[in-house]
C-alpha cells in the first residue's frame, strides 16, 4: 500500500502498532486539554481549599496557616447566615414561580398550532438579554415614583412601596425579576418534552373515556412529563442559587442586608473587601452546595450514568 | 351539537390567546418600556401620566448622549473581540479532545472522561479567587488576557463534542486514513464539518455566557476601554451622564440589541442550541 503524499504516516499494520499509534495520537489531541483543566480547572479547586486554611490576602508577601479559623468565623458571621436564608428563600420563590409559569406557557403554546413560533419566541427573549442591562431597566420600572408597577398600581388607587428600598419586598422583588428571565427557558424545556410524548398514548386514553382537557392532562401528560419536570426544577434551582447580577447591579445586598444572597456575598468579601481567605472558604461552603445539587440531579434523572 | 363544540373549541382559542398574551406582555414589557423611556426627555420621564410613545420625541439626543459620553461602540467591539476569542480558543482545545475521547483507545481514557464530567459540576464562580491570583502573579489583570484566558477550557464543550463524534461512524476515520490522512486532518477536515450543529449550538451558549457575563469581568478589568457590554453598561450607570434616565435607556438598548437581534434572526438555532446544552 502506498501512501499518499500528504501522509504523516502509513496506516499501522497490526494490532500492537495500532494501539501504539492510538495511544501515540491521543497523547498529542488530549495534552492541551489535561493541562488546561489542570491549570484551570482542578489546581483552582484545590487553591480555593488550600486559601480557605489561611490568612493570605492577596498581595501579602505571607501567610499563616489558621486551621478552620475562616470557617468558624464563617459561621459565626449573621450577614453569613443571612445571605444563605436569603439565597434560600429566593430559590424558594423563583423555582416554584418559574416552573409553574414555564409549564402553563408551554402547555398553553402547545394546546394548538396558532402562532406558536410567535409566542415561543416573545416569551424566550428574556433568556436571551443582557441581565446586566435589564436589570437597570428593572430598576426604573420598580421606582417609587415614575415607575411602571407604581403607575399601574396607581392606576387602581393603590399606592405601591419602593421596592428596592424596602426591606419586606426587595427580595420578592428581585425574585420577580429571576422569574422573568427564566421561565421562557422552562417553557422551551416543557415544549421538547411535550412532542416527545407520542400520540399513540393520547389515543389510547381516548379510547379508555379519558378524552377531556383535563382528562388528557391528568392520566397521559403530567405523568410523561414527570422526568422534564424534574430537570427543569434542579436546573432552575441552580440558576437561582447563582443570582449574583441583579443584587449586584440594583441593590448590592442592602437595605440591611435584606437582599444579600450567596455568590454577592463572595464577591464583596473576596474582591471588594480583598480578604482571600475568608473569600476562599466563603467559595468552599458555596461550591459544595452547588456540587451537592448537581449531584442530586444526576441521580434522580440517573442521565450521565448512560454516557460513560 | 356540532355547532356548540365548534363554539367551544373557539372559545378555547380566545382563551389560549389572552391568557398568552398576558404572559408574552410580562416577557416583552421591560424591552417595550426600555424603549419608550428611551426616547424620552426627563421631563416627560417624570410626569405623572404616562404615554408609550413619547409625546416630545427626544430619541436622537438621548442615543447621542449615550454614544458620546460613554464608548459604547468600544463596548461591543470589546464583547464580540473577547467573545470570538474565547470560542476559537475553546474549539481549539476541546475538539480534538473530544476526538480522543469518542473514537481513540488509549490508557487513561476512562479517567479522563472522568476528569470531564467532574468539571461539568464545578460553577466557575469558584474559581475566581485562583483564577485572580494566577493573572495577579502573571501580571495580566485588567487586560484582555484576563478576560479570555480563564475560559480557554470548556469541560461542556468537549462532553458535548464528544458525544456527537462518538455518533460519526469509524469507518469514515478509515477510510479517510487509507487516503493518508493525518490525525489532525481528519479532525479539522473530516470529523468537524460533520459536527456543526453541535459546534452551533456549543457555540451560542459560550457566546450567549460570555457576552452576558457580569461577574467575572467585574473582577478581571478595571479600565473602561477593556469593559465588555454588562460591565460597560453599569459604568456608564455610575458616571455623569447615567445619572438621566433617557440616555441610560438608551444604552441599556445598544447593549442588549445585539443578542436580542441575533435572536429574532436565529430564532430556531438559538432556542434549540440553549436547550440542547441544557440538556447534557
Amino acid at each position: 500500500m502506498t501512501a499518499h503524499p500528504h501522509s504523516i504516516r502509513d496506516v499501522p499494520a497490526s494490532d500492537l502498532d495500532r494501539r501504539r499509534f492510538e495511544n501515540r495520537v491521543a497523547w498529542l489531541t488530549t495534552a492541551p486539554a489535561i493541562a488546561l483543566l489542570a491549570l484551570l480547572l482542578f489546581g483552582p479547586v484545590l487553591a480555593v481549599a488550600m486559601f480557605s486554611l489561611t490568612d493570605w490576602q492577596i498581595g501579602a508577601s505571607s501567610l499563616r496557616y489558621l486551621g478552620f479559623d475562616n470557617f468558624r468565623s464563617l459561621f459565626a458571621d449573621r450577614v453569613f447566615w443571612k445571605a444563605l436564608s436569603n439565597t434560600a428563600l429566593y430559590v424558594a420563590i423563583v423555582v416554584p414561580g418559574t416552573v409553574a409559569l414555564g409549564l402553563v406557557v408551554a402547555l398553553l403554546i402547545e394546546a394548538r398550532p396558532a402562532l406558536r413560533g410567535l409566542y415561543r419566541a416573545a416569551h424566550f427573549l428574556p433568556v436571551m438579554s443582557t441581565m446586566a442591562a435589564m436589570a437597570i431597566v428593572w430598576g426604573t420600572i420598580l421606582h417609587p415614583t415614575i415607575g411602571l408597577v407604581n403607575r399601574l398600581l396607581a392606576a387602581f388607587g393603590i399606592s405601591g412601596v419602593n421596592w428596592l428600598r424596602d426591606e419586606h419586598t426587595v427580595l420578592s422583588a428581585l425574585a420577580a425579576i429571576g422569574i422573568w428571565q427564566g421561565f421562557g427557558f422552562a417553557m422551551v424545556l416543557f415544549v421538547a418534552g411535550l412532542k416527545s410524548i407520542p400520540q399513540s398514548l393520547y389515543d389510547a386514553a381516548a379510547i379508555d373515556g379519558a378524552d377531556g382537557i383535563l382528562d388528557r392532562l391528568q392520566t397521559v401528560t403530567m405523568p410523561m412529563l414527570g422526568p422534564v419536570t424534574m430537570f427543569v426544577l434542579i436546573l432552575t434551582a441552580k440558576r437561582a442559587f447563582e443570582v449574583f447580577d441583579t443584587v449586584r447591579v440594583l441593590t448590592q445586598g442592602g437595605p440591611n442586608f435584606a437582599s444579600d444572597v450567596l455568590l454577592h456575598r463572595l464577591y464583596t468579601e473576596s474582591f471588594d473587601f480583598m480578604r482571600t481567605g475568608y473569600g476562599a472558604a466563603l467559595t468552599v461552603v458555596y461550591l459544595a452546595i452547588v456540587m451537592l445539587l448537581t449531584l442530586a440531579q444526576a441521580r434522580l434523572l440517573d442521565r450521565r450514568a448512560h454516557y460513560t | 351539537m356540532k355547532p356548540a363544540i365548534n363554539r367551544l373549541a373557539r372559545a378555547g382559542g380566545l382563551l389560549r390567546h389572552g391568557a398568552l398574551i398576558v404572559t408574552a406582555a410580562f416577557a416583552l414589557a421591560p424591552f417595550v418600556w426600555m424603549i419608550s423611556l428611551s426616547l424620552k426627555p426627563t421631563s416627560e420621564i417624570f410626569q405623572p401620566e404616562f404615554h408609550l410613545w413619547p409625546q416630545t420625541f427626544h430619541g436622537f439626543e438621548n442615543y447621542r448622549v449615550a454614544l458620546t459620553t460613554a464608548p459604547m461602540h468600544r463596548f461591543l467591539l470589546n464583547g464580540l473581540l473577547v467573545c470570538a476569542a474565547i470560542f476559537l480558543l475553546q474549539m481549539l482545545v476541546c475538539v480534538p479532545c473530544a476526538y480522543a475521547l469518542a473514537k481513540l483507545r488509549f490508557r487513561g481514557r476512562d479517567t479522563l472522561f472522568s476528569a470531564v464530567l467532574i468539571g461539568l459540576l464545578i460553577p466557575p464562580q469558584a474559581l475566581a479567587i485562583p483564577h485572580f491570583v494566577m493573572l495577579h502573579l502573571f501580571g495580566l489583570l485588567d487586560s484582555y488576557a484576563a478576560l479570555i484566558l480563564p475560559w480557554a477550557i470548556s469541560t461542556l464543550g468537549i462532553f458535548l463534542m464528544r458525544q456527537f463524534f462518538r455518533t460519526v461512524p469509524d469507518e469514515l476515520i478509515d477510510a479517510a486514513r487509507l487516503d493518508g490522512l493525518g490525525e489532525f486532518e481528519i479532525i479539522w477536515r473530516i470529523m468537524l464539518p460533520t459536527a456543526v450543529p453541535a459546534l452551533a449550538a456549543f457555540g451560542i451558549f459560550s457566546v450567549v455566557a460570555h457576552w452576558n457575563d457580569l461577574f467575572w469581568p467585574l473582577i478581571a478589568v478595571r479600565s473602561e476601554e477593556l469593559s465588555t457590554p454588562a460591565l460597560g453598561i453599569l459604568l456608564f450607570r455610575d458616571d455623569e451622564a447615567g445619572q438621566f434616565v433617557g440616555p441610560l435607556m438608551a444604552a441599556a438598548v445598544i447593549v442588549a440589541a445585539p443578542l436580542v437581534l441575533a435572536f429574532l434572526f436565529a430564532q430556531r438555532r438559538f432556542i434549540d442550541g440553549i436547550s440542547f446544552t441544557a440538556n447534557t
